[in-house]
């Protein structure tokens, strides 16, 4: 399976990519991935990669090559739709909005909700959309995504528990428990 | 939680799934590496996170962020040449910095011997070019060992040690970004954790490390030697397809793309994948052309690889017909799994199916990156804008200041090289009494590359006024120290003050501001802009990004935000559209101006940008939304 995460920088897709790499290896599957650091880290377009399989392959997926794209952000969750997401394939996305210099000049148009559900629909993609207004901290939103990954079973054999060792071994104190209760809240 | 740095010195073999940085220095401990140096550049500094991770007291190596990457290599070659087996590790372009001395390195006898990692950048995700390092390589009589993943990262740190205290040379280790930042399950050996031989075993007799005069031939001629000589059994491999028509050379992250491209293509090429691409074994390369009729070498970057093979295969006589760069885009950008379809796709048609169109599809206003929340640059930027003509010419040098180029602020108008922008501004002011010359240099780059510049303008008399945009840090980075934050990687240090380093060297006209304070920095950089000769600007405030952070992990720590009044807002949008802070929204319909709370960090430094005074700080759990 090819997973593709995008979003913001700041907005945690690090620490996504981590759990979830970990989480995926923890359920007994040979996983790859990479991340952005750099420059891209200022406040640009952040994506990680994760693929399952095994023998000897790319961390990296080709254009149109991911079965599921989970964004931090509504522009990023089109921008990662429309270049790297298969038609048929799945998204989920957490609807915060972090607008681009030009969208928040209004020289261009922001995307919006049905916008990026009606370019879904079109390409026959799954789109789950995840917003809470309960989080404690919006460096929180990565766990409350991917609370919602699991309940709606979008990774085949990743289970709540497998998340849950993952915490367990790359966050600790307060961090964890507070991680840890958004993901058990479903 | 698992703690990295007791992982790092476990003594029993294991496994882990870590990135290529981290492999690296796992890789370093086992090998028995006694010193470490490095200057932060992306793809590389995640290595320094994983050393950070081990505490200094048991650290079995000495590590150090030097001033820059030249003063990198000469401590760990004055550390090697001493009888410790060591390590420098940077960017890419850094070995720019670097190549005075890393040049001379294999003329020379090196006990210890030292293994240069480079971290190569295809595709220019963070580096002002894609420079193919392995050119300086060749040119040096280095041999180069280039890894595919993080598993052969490690494996290949490994052997370049190896090799590189067997020859008593050094040995370059050609990562690339998405070697450094892959991350895969590695099966690691175990650490004995013996004791070290540190008895300094410099030997200089008979004028053995002098290169002058006779020396020098009898040194090249040594480097020539044992570069041949280098070689280690195993480390190209060939994958058998039973294709006796077509083969393809690779090497590197492109060897993992084409086993992806090729996993479903009918009658798959068999793959020479090269672990050592500097230099080639001619046994392997013309046993392989023997083998087939069309061999293609399919390398990132330059043509390195593919000049060797040909001229391999003509001085072997063979007709095997060799291929390689098709056209101008071959030698441009990464070649990912996509772009190694494109590749295989326009050459063998009948084998590889076409690459998946995405063109259709509906797409996202551009993202570029910008200066975070509260960022003291974005405040100085604003301010100086305000002090330029529009004729006048900005410079910018590498650094987080180097987004002022992109609107709003469009600051910042030529880019080269690190401490270049003093340089490139004093040839501007040359003939030029029409338009004002300005240079912006960061801190970091400052210690790194920046004095010389400096010195240079003052010696020669150039007109010219630099801007130290001051942050305290090396931000773009992450955040390392530098010689003027009172700290080092391990230790406090003294600290050396930017603004002492000029006033020593003489510079009478110095200003020193903090950002926030917005119109002092206009009028200060007006009157700096006027005054004949060298004026500087220290437009100073501390990176808000770190401080931020510092500040969330304080116990009790309550978030503030700015919030825009709605009955002073006159929509003159100067907080957007001038000041350009990404706190601020526009909603669609309506055009009104509100702030993103998940963004900003109550810093304030937007409220006196706003001419109808209708942006305050709000008190935590104020906020009307």
């Amino acid at each position: 399976m090819n997973i593709h995460m995008t979003g913001v920088g700041g907005q945690g897709i690090g620490l996504l990519s981590e759990l979830l790499l970990r989480a995926l290896s923890v359920a007994g599957m040979e996983v790859r991935g990479v991340d952005t650091h750099g420059l891209a880290q200022r406040g640009g377009v952040v994506n990680s990669q994760i693929r399952t399989g095994s023998g000897e392959f790319s961390p990296l997926i080709a254009p149109g090559g991911a079965d599921l794209v989970l964004a931090l952000e509504r522009h990023e969750a089109l921008r990662a739709v429309g270049g790297y997401l298969r038609d048929k394939g799945a998204l989920a996305y957490y609807d915060a909005v972090w607008q681009p210099f030009e969208v928040r000049n209004g020289s261009v148009p922001g995307v919006s909700t049905e916008a990026l559900h009606e370019e879904c629909r079109r390409r026959d993609i799954r789109a789950v959309r995840v917003f809470r207004d309960d989080l404690p901290d919006p460096r929180m939103q990565n766990t409350a995504l991917l609370a919602e990954v699991l309940h709606n079973d979008l990774i085949p054999g990743l289970r709540p528990e497998h998340v849950t060792q993952a915490m367990e071994d790359l966050l600790q104190g307060g961090a964890l428990k507070a991680n840890l209760e958004i993901l058990g809240v479903r | 939680m698992k703690k990295l740095g007791e992982m790092l010195l476990g003594e029993s073999p294991f496994r882990e799934l870590v990135m290529g940085n981290t492999a690296l220095v796992r890789g370093m401990v086992e090998a028995g590496v006694r010193v470490v140096t490095s200057y932060p550049g992306s793809p590389t500094p995640e290595i320094a996170t994983a050393i950070a991770s081990i505490r200094k007291e048991l650290r079995p190596f000495h590590f150090e962020f030097c001033v820059n990457e030249k003063v990198a290599v000469e401590v760990a070659y004055g550390a090697a040449v001493n009888g410790r087996p060591s390590v420098v590790f940077f960017k890419s372009v850094g070995l720019n910095v670097a190549s005075d001395t890393f040049v001379q390195l294999n003329h020379m006898d090196i006990p210890g011997g030292l293994v240069v990692i480079v971290g190569d950048d295809p595709g220019a995700h963070s580096s002002q070019n894609e420079q193919d390092n392995r050119h300086l390589a060749r040119m040096s009589y280095t041999p180069v060992l280039e890894p595919a993943s993080p598993s052969e990262a490690y494996a290949f740190l490994l052997t370049a040690v190896s090799m590189a205290r067997k020859h008593r040379m050094a040995v370059m280790l050609r990562m690339t970004t998405h070697v450094c930042h892959a991350k895969e399950m590695v099966s690691f050996g175990g650490w004995p954790n013996t004791p070290r031989d540190d008895t300094p075993g410099f030997d200089g007799s008979g004028g053995s490390h002098i290169p002058i005069g006779a020396m020098v031939a009898r040194m090249k001629k040594r480097a020539i030697e044992r570069l041949q000589a280098s070689r280690e059994p195993g480390l190209d491999r060939v994958l058998e397809n039973g294709n006796p028509k077509r083969g393809i050379i690779t090497a590197g992250l492109p060897f993992l793309s084409v086993l992806d491209v090729l996993s479903g293509a009918a009658r798959k090429p068999d793959i020479l994948k090269l672990g050592m691409v500097h230099p080639l074994s001619l046994d392997t390369i013309s046993g392989f052309l023997r083998a087939h009729e069309e061999v293609l070498v399919l390398e990132e970057l330059d043509d390195f690889i593919e000049q060797s093979v040909k001229a391999m295969a003509h001085d072997s006589g063979l007709s095997t017909r060799v291929l390689g760069k098709g056209c101008t885009e071959d030698w441009i950008g990464e070649f990912t799994p996509g772009r190694v379809r494109e590749i295989l796709h326009r050459l063998w048609p009948d084998s590889v199916v076409a690459p998946v169109s995405m063109a259709g599809n509906l797409a996202a206003p551009v993202r570029f990156p910008q200066m975070c929340p509260g960022c003291g640059h974005r405040s100085a930027f604003f301010a100086i804008g305000k002090a330029l003509r529009k004729n006048d010419i900005t410079v910018a040098d590498i650094g987080c200041h180097t987004l002022g180029f992109l609107p709003p602020h469009e600051i910042g108008r030529l880019l080269m090289s690190m401490g270049a922008s003093t340089g490139i501004g004093q040839g501007l002011s040359l003939f030029n009494s029409e338009r004002r010359v300005v240079a912006f240099l960061g801190d970091s780059t400052f210690f790194h590359a920046g004095i010389p510049g400096v010195i240079n303008a003052i010696f020669n008399n150039h007109r010219l006024t630099l801007i130290v945009m001051e942050n305290g840090t090396t931000a773009m980075t992450g955040h390392q120290e530098h010689p003027g934050t009172g700290r080092n990687f391990n230790d406090p240090t003294e600290r050396i003050p930017i603004r002492k380093v000029l006033e020593g060297l003489g510079i009478q006209n110095i200003t020193e501001v903090d950002t926030y304070n917005q119109k002092a920095l206009t009028t200060a950089v007006g009157k700096a802009l006027e005054s004949p000769g060298l004026s500087v600007v220290i437009a100073k405030h501390p990176c808000m990004l770190k401080f931020s952070r510092e500040q969330r992990r304080k116990p009790g720590f309550v978030q503030r935000h700015v919030e825009v009044s709605e009955d002073k807002c006159t929509l003159a949008r100067e907080c957007i559209d001038r000041f350009g802070c990404p706190s601020f929204k526009r909603d669609g319909e309506t055009g009104r101006v509100s702030t993103n709370t998940d963004l900003c960090i109550g810093d304030g430094s937007c409220i006196q940008t706003c001419p109808s005074d209708a942006l305050g700080a709000v008190a935590p759990g104020k906020e009307s939304r």
